[in-house]
């Protein structure tokens, strides 16, 4: 591969300077997945940047991201390939007289007729592709084992077609909310990395990159007081992406400097829950 | 010793802690370690992990294990090149007490000229700045003085630790370095930021601790040897915790790993036979299969038909003797009322009680664990198990509304008191609903000894399954079909 990462720094690096500030962990992983060429699952609470990170890799390398985004009732012709079924049938009406059976049959499942779905596609690509598997854990269960030929060889195979093998190992990133345990031939396949809410340092770093023109004094402060409402016992706690559209809100604001009532005020962009909003609006002002 | 030999005890000892490592993982971390260093000991571990642990809950244990057997290579066993003075002081102190005291400590060495008042003084000073450095050799500085460790004692490292901590006096640290503060800030500080204050010094406080322990294991193994010392480290894996004796952490953790479990269950029941049953035409798949037929859609496809929303009734004993177990049930209660919209819950001790309101997804939920505790009527003469009683309310109450897709589950140990049975209340549950199932969280072994008659009420149930452990409750939702 061309653009082989040298060291865990390039890979921090590189991932810095498209704006996603990696800690060691996921800078690590995402080195190793390219020497290994493995796949990485990503796992983690919502809204920790787990789409994000392929994205990043994806500008990172200058690669197409390809998404495949996971649901229930997702199955491998929309995965995978289809037959273009239509065409498949204009072709035979169209040469009704003219051509012999044999002709027709060996033609219309060629790869003309292929109508390539994003796995096919990503490991087929000549270019480097980065191939996101959004939220895996929605599939069933049953459904995973159509990802494991994919994700173990790089290659897809197609009974009327044969094997189809990748032309360049893509980077496949793999992404969970852990609704539910996936399964160990997954799991087995993969580099696993969990991603979780940033320390202060890393959040205050990521609020300063994402959000310009902010004072390190209101990151500082947006930094501590999103901290402290993560350790107390909500529903849901606010992930980065709230964090940054708070930060973003007090910007818009003109605030300098937040107060306990300004905090409060804003709460509800943080948290989700009527019941989360009281409590830490409780917990704020309220010192024990 | 080799990095192989290393690394295969390394693997042994997190197989014996549970965790699931196969072959192929194990091959995939000899890889891992080819291609990072093992000087880099962040990207080292991290790299360990993402081959060999496949489970967010099985990181604590993967840590623990970690730090045992590759803490001794670490950066911090070489002497530091960019120290300030006075820690550079401590840590050429601290050299020379190890040289003398031939590595036991209690001895103080060459530290005489600070006592323990002064060391208390400087870690505050420490803490107050956030002066990691410092905080470190400090950390070191008083395991070294006040864990009074003993080479080939055998004591966990918990005793060394509550010593330690307890003469530096961290508990009131908090207090103090909240007052120092306040008086050190020039205007009054308002609430909030007294609050994110204290937030801030709880977590140097925190991190110091672990600097503490962190410095007594690597003495220790460097005392017992890795092995000795991770297998007196080995805890059970979160799905392994009994929920009996569960403590608050553990309890904590419990919770999370509820969420899917509970999704799984869902699932699992609003599952359909697919076969048999049509729902809509498929136009798309019957074109699709017309090929076959020269474009004639000579055999219709059928769309699967939805699955029809289970209905889930949760009868859960609260009673004193399987107190600990209660407080799971209930969090396992609230997390089901997230999933399924038809469920509906009851309490009972020796009388009954529906607490379906309690549970509504928008309630907070120990808010909700309060209010059943203090408000569901579920106390009839004594407040001591009564189960016969409690069913019999029950059928009179809600039977009418037990119907074909009903599904029963019953939580508790059926430890009677040796009341009267009423066990025909399970039978005709069984005859109306559409399963009944007991979860019992009592081993095996203690099923039908004294009161406990779960096998009477078992024998009208479609399964009593021992319910002791995530694990097994898991195992449990895997059975269910």
């Amino acid at each position: 591969m061309e653009n082989r990462f040298e060291s865990v720094e390039q890979v921090r690096d590189g991932l810095k300077k498209v704006h996603y500030l990696a800690d060691d962990g996921i800078a690590g992983v995402v080195f190793l997945a390219q020497r290994l060429g493995k796949p990485i699952l990503v796992e983690g609470p919502a809204g920790t940047g787990k789409t994000q990170l392929a994205k990043s890799v994806a500008e990172m390398l200058n690669a197409r991201l390809i998404r495949l985004q996971c649901y229930e009732g997702l199955d491998e012709s929309k995965a995978l390939y289809e037959w273009n079924y239509k065409k498949q049938l204009l072709r035979i009406q169209a040469d009704k007289t003219s051509d012999s059976w044999s002709q027709v049959h060996d033609d219309i499942f060629s790869e003309e007729f292929l109508l390539t779905r994003p796995l096919l596609e990503a490991i087929s690509s000549p270019d480097p592709v980065v191939l996101l598997i959004d939220e895996v854990d929605r599939v069933e269960i049953e459904t995973e084992a159509l990802l494991l030929e994919i994700l173990s060889e790089y290659q897809v195979s197609i009974p009327e077609l044969g094997t189809i093998v990748a032309k360049q190992i893509p980077m496949v990133f793999l992404t969970s909310n852990n609704t539910r345990e996936l399964s160990e031939a997954l799991k087995r396949r993969c580099l696993f990395l969990h991603v979780d809410y940033p320390d202060m340092e890393r959040e205050k770093e990521i609020v300063m990159t994402k959000v310009p023109d902010i004072t390190q004094n209101l990151a500082d402060q947006i930094a501590r007081i999103v901290r402290s409402i993560r350790q107390l016992d909500l529903k849901k706690a606010p992930s980065v992406s709230e964090t940054l559209d708070w930060a973003r809100t007090l910007m818009l604001m003109g605030i300098e400097n937040i107060d306990a009532q300004e905090a409060k005020d804003t709460l509800h962009i943080l948290l989700k829950y009527q019941t989360d909003i009281t409590k830490a609006a409780k917990e704020l002002s309220v010192d024990k | 010793m080799t990095l192989l030999d290393l690394m295969s005890g390394f693997i042994a000892e997190l197989r014996k802690a549970g965790l699931p490592v196969s072959l192929t993982e194990n091959l995939d971390a000899m890889e891992a370690v080819k291609e990072i260093p093992i000087e880099d000991r962040q990207a080292f571990k991290y790299a360990l992990a993402a081959t060999l642990v496949k489970s967010n809950s099985h990181w604590r244990a993967f840590e623990t294990i970690f730090e045992v057997y590759f803490s001794l290579r670490g950066p911090e066993h070489q002497i530091p090149s960019d120290l300030s003075d006075a820690e550079a002081e401590l840590w050429r102190e601290e050299q020379e007490a190890q040289l003398q005291g031939d590595g036991a400590a209690g001895s103080g060495g060459g530290m005489d000229s600070l006592t323990p008042e002064e060391i208390a003084q400087m870690l505050m000073q420490a803490l107050m700045n956030g002066d990691q450095a410092m905080m470190r050799a400090l950390a070191r500085q008083s395991v070294q003085r006040f864990a009074g460790m003993e080479p080939g004692r055998p004591v966990g490292g918990t005793y060394y630790l509550y010593r330690t901590l307890r003469n530096l006096d961290l508990d009131n640290m908090l207090d103090k370095l909240m007052e120092a503060n306040r008086e050190q800030a020039a205007q009054e500080l308002t609430k909030l930021e007294e609050r994110l204050e204290k937030d801030e010094f709880e977590s140097r406080i925190e991190q110091f601790k672990q600097e503490v322990e962190a410095e007594i294991r690597r003495r220790l193994v460097a005392d017992r040897g890795a092995e000795a010392m991770a297998k007196t480290l080995r805890k059970p894996l979160p799905e392994d915790v009994e929920f009996m004796h569960a403590n608050k952490e553990e309890m904590q953790s419990l919770k999370k790993a509820l969420q899917p479990l509970t999704r799984k269950l869902a699932a699992k029941l609003a599952r359909k036979r697919r076969h048999g049953r049509r729902g809509p035409l498929d136009f798309r798949s019957t074109v699709r299969h017309s090929l076959s037929y020269g474009g004639v859609p000579a055999d219709p496809k059928f769309k699967y038909p939805r699955p029809s929303k289970p209905e889930l009734m949760v009868v859960a004993d609260i009673s004193g003797s399987v107190a600990a177990f209660a407080r799971f049930t209930l969090m396992l209660v609230y997390a089901i009322q997230g999933q399924f919209s038809k469920v509906r819950s009851f309490v009972f001790i020796d009388g009954i009680d529906e607490v379906t309101d309690y549970f509504k997804s928008n309630v907070d939920i120990s808010d909700a664990i309060h209010r059943v505790n203090t408000e569901a009527d579920v106390v009839w003469v004594d407040g001591h198990s009564d189960y016969g009683h409690a069913f019999e309310v029950f059928w009179e109450r809600y039977g009418k509304d037990i119907n074909p897709k009903t599904t029963i589950l019953l939580l508790g140990d059926a430890r009677n008191n040796y009341h009267a049975a009423s066990s025909w209340v399970i039978k005709e549950m069984q005859k109306r609903g559409r399963h009944v199932y007991w979860l019992n969280p009592e081993p095996r072994s203690y099923w039908n000894t004294g009161d406990s008659i779960v096998g009477e009420y078992g024998s009208f149930t479609d399964g009593v399954y021992e319910c002791r452990n995530l694990r097994q409750l898991e195992a449990f939702v895997e059975k269910l079909a």
